[in-house]
């Protein structure tokens, strides 16, 4: 499996793993009571994707809320990003937040200050 | 059993209550509260960071209760078991500030802990409440269905409140928690 699609539900983000084109994308809500049965298959994936990364790895974040529950997770997944960006591949997390969204900057934030792999905070216009 | 439903009624609307519910929290129930919720505040016409951070302290209020549900006991039906595993919630906004109250059982052998939990969060300034959390978040254990500990100092965090709490005893095994939360404009 090459590509990896998760529609999006109420709760649940739509997540979009491209491991030829190096392209992991994660948007829209993530606020499901059970969040580690969520994001477990996207860390599998992530793990086999570390065995054989592309050069060049981009990481697009989107997310309109996320949970307590999720924000562990999320930090997961970047932990695998972390690991693979230290094994040699150019990892960058783009980090997007809507104008105005103090709260979900300063969540970014809490993010870059953590995780060893270069952090863009990208504002986006409501 | 009669219940005087406009006292009830004058109660509510004294309070300014949008939506509250009594009983078993599930997943569904979640959803549909959440996505009510969105609609009210839609068109309510509120400013989005407001929105938002009601929004946000209302899904982890509601979490707190669903993933507290597994700390008691499953029950096989009886009444009993039924009455401890559900809980009250309210949404009310008043005076330009919202208000989210939870209640729910908690074995009173948990009510120290607990205490202790929230009255530490309640000594930290916003800058401790920020270094805590990514504390937790980057050391803490997640519990087998997903609860970090992280809610309630999401929740002083993103409201700026002390954690407004009460327990109260019930009988030897149990205590009634409850917790009004405050988001002010």
């Amino acid at each position: 499996m090459e590509k990896v699609v998760i529609e999006g539900t109420p709760k649940t983000p739509t997540i979009n793993f491209d491991m030829v084109s190096g392209l992991l994308e994660i948007k829209g809500r993530s606020i499901p009571e059970n969040s580690i049965e969520f994001y477990k298959p996207l860390v599998e994936h992530l793990e086999r994707y570390a065995q054989k990364p592309q050069t060049n790895t981009n990481v697009n974040i989107q997310l309109e809320y996320f949970n307590t529950s999720s924000s562990k997770c999320i930090l997961d997944v970047f932990k695998k990003l972390e690991a693979i960006h230290k094994g040699g591949s150019q990892i960058v997390i783009n980090w997007y937040y809507e104008q105005d969204d103090e709260d979900m900057l300063e969540a970014g934030e809490d993010y870059q200050a953590i995780i060893n792999v270069p952090f863009k905070m990208i504002e986006v216009q409501e | 059993m009669m219940v005087d439903i406009f006292d009830f009624y004058d109660k509510m609307e004294r309070n300014n209550i949008m939506l509250s519910f009594k009983g078993d929290i599930t997943s569904e129930l979640l959803t549909s509260i959440l996505q009510i919720m969105e609609t009210k505040l839609d068109n309510m016409q509120e400013e989005p960071k407001i929105k938002r951070k009601v929004y946000n302290v209302l899904v982890e209020c509601l979490q707190n209760l669903y993933h507290h549900m597994d700390e008691m006991p499953q029950g096989n039906g009886t009444e009993p078991d039924k009455k401890i595993r559900s809980a009250i919630f309210m949404i009310g906004k008043l005076d330009n500030q919202y208000n989210i109250i939870t209640g729910n059982y908690i074995r009173s052998r948990n009510v120290d802990p607990l205490k202790t939990r929230l009255d530490e969060i309640n000594k930290l300034t916003k800058e401790e409440l920020k270094d805590y959390y990514k504390l937790v978040l980057n050391n803490g254990e997640m519990s087998e269905k997903g609860g970090g500990g992280l809610g309630m100092i999401d929740i002083a965090r993103k409201t700026g409140q002390k954690l407004n709490y009460h327990f109260q005893p019930v009988d030897d095994h149990y205590s009634f928690f409850s917790l009004n939360i405050k988001i002010a404009q």
